[in-house]
């Protein structure tokens, strides 16, 4: 399983990944193997406000739909319109063009609370 | 993960084709080997190979097998000639159903019933009560067969190739014994995709052999997956989701399986209004999900039993139980998705065209 260390994670499988000031969020290689074939993502609407651990997007495959945690509080600036006709970005590209949303951090040390690849790792092991 | 999980025949052939086990019933079985849409796809368009060895066969003999059988079930076996099957239903006393199953007649005195793997310890109860007292002998087989299910506009191309029977003259229903690749096995020209295909008996020794064969020979292996999705799209009930101990069959398309016979339960089964009924629903936008509530002008309408994004439409659809005066075919109603009401479009299920052969 990809789990590349330039980023950070949650234990609910959502990675972060600073760009400038902004924290760019997606789904882990091993979230979007375990959800199968995406089919349609409902992302947050710019300019809302979010806490982390809040349910911000939701990722639909053909068996399920599975909600999205933000994982640091901010505002949502920008999401991944692409997705709204190739939500299969997500499966093929998880960590690059399947990108779903970026938030502009309420506090820039937030991100540092994340897990790094390592401890990521161990989250996947156990649920594997 | 999946320890203590039963093990089919075929456990170790979808380890070796990459297949993602989950429990489906106590069952370890996969859910995919690669993607659900490719290999839903696969059956649609070309021919697919299931493992259904978890399903339940029982063996009902005797002289009182026919009487106990049209007693005990809501379609009428004295229709079936040997060699011919009827999809069927188990009534209980209070106007539900206790499984839907296939009833094969394999001999003059002999059915072979198959049942759904969660409901076998249910079944086989609630049958060997209604035999007490009649001349007929019940037999739990359900580990003594493997089962797969073949399915496909190919299939019949497929195996063709591996047996010498002819099969173009056996129609849709039949069932007989024959051999393939050597091996001799029960087929039935039956499924449960919406497409033309056959369902393969073996022992649970000869399974992996005819499995190979018909891998070996291109058909993609589909997992339970494809397997909802497909029978969703065909618009077949699922027990536990449409159809339950607590749902009348008279209230849903499924209303024609009911014969005009004496049957167990059948004055709780006729006393019963029905107050809402079992329609597919399609939704141009988001995808319905089991338990979403349905609405009519923002009130309660009814609720979603089962929902997916269709792989071939590319919509949501669904079946589900509305209130009998909006369940017309063609009434704009809602599906409440995470909060929002979107539109809905009742419809009479199946959702696409099926059964094309190549």
């Amino acid at each position: 399983m990809n789990i590349p260390e330039d980023r950070r994670y949650t234990a609910s499988h959502e990675w972060a990944k600073p760009e400038g000031n902004l924290i760019v969020v997606g789904i882990s290689d091993f979230a979007q193997d375990s959800l199968g074939d995406v089919v349609f993502v409902e992302l947050p609407e710019v300019g809302r406000e979010v806490e982390a651990g809040e349910a911000v997007a939701v990722v639909e495959s053909v068996k399920t739909a599975s909600d999205i945690y933000a994982p640091v509080a901010g505002t949502v600036v920008e999401v991944n319109e692409a997705l709204a006709d190739e939500p299969e970005l997500v499966n093929g590209d998880p960590y690059n063009a399947g990108w779903l949303f970026k938030i502009e951090p309420a506090d820039a040390s937030a991100y540092e609370k994340l897990l790094d690849a390592a401890g990521y790792a161990k989250v996947v092991e156990e649920e594997s | 993960m999946l320890v203590g999980m039963k093990r089919t025949p075929l456990y170790d052939e979808h380890l070796k084709l990459g297949g993602r086990m989950v429990d489906f019933a106590g069952w370890a079985l996969p859910v995919q080997y690669t993607s659900i849409t490719k290999e839903h796809l696969a059956v649609r368009e070309d021919v697919g190979l299931f493992d259904v060895s978890h399903m339940g066969e029982f063996f009902v003999r005797g002289p009182g097998a026919l009487d106990f059988l049209r007693w005990a079930t809501l379609n009428d076996p004295a229709r079936l000639k040997v060699g011919r099957a009827q999809y069927s239903m188990l009534s209980n006393d209070r106007g539900g159903v206790v499984d839907d199953i296939y009833v094969y007649r394999t001999g003059v005195e002999e059915y072979l019933v198959v049942v759904n793997a969660a409901n076998v310890a249910k079944d086989w109860a609630h049958l060997s009560r209604l035999a007490e007292g009649r001349e007929v002998e019940l037999e739990d087989a359900s580990y003594a067969w493997a089962l797969m299910a073949l399915q496909g506009p190919r299939a019949e191309e497929v195996l063709q190739a591996l047996t010498d029977t002819d099969l173009a003259g056996v129609r849709k229903n039949a069932t007989l014994t024959l051999t393939v690749v050597g091996v001799p096995v029960r087929i039935a020209r039956t499924g449960y995709t919406g497409e033309d295909g056959f369902e393969i008996f073996t022992t649970p020794e000869d399974a992996p052999a005819v499995w190979r064969a018909l891998i070996e020979a291109g058909v993609t292996p589909a997992g339970l997956g494809a397997r909802d999705t497909l029978r969703l799209e065909a618009g077949f009930p699922l027990y536990g989701h449409e159809l339950t101990d607590a749902t009348n069959p008279r209230c849903t398309p499924l209303a024609w399986v009911i014969k005009d016979k004496p049957y167990y339960g059948r004055e709780a089964m006729e006393a019963a209004t029905c107050d809402e009924r079992l329609v597919g629903l399609v939704m141009e936008r988001g995808i319905p999900r089991e338990g979403y509530p349905v609405l009519s002008g923002g009130a309660p309408a009814g609720r979603v039993t089962s929902g997916t994004q269709s792989p071939l439409l590319k919509k949501g659809i669904a079946l589900g139980w509305v209130r009998e005066d909006l369940a017309e075919e063609g009434a704009e109603l809602d599906v409440e998705v995470r909060g929002r009401a979107l539109p809905a479009r009742v419809v009479r299920p199946p959702f696409v065209l099926l059964g094309k052969k190549k």
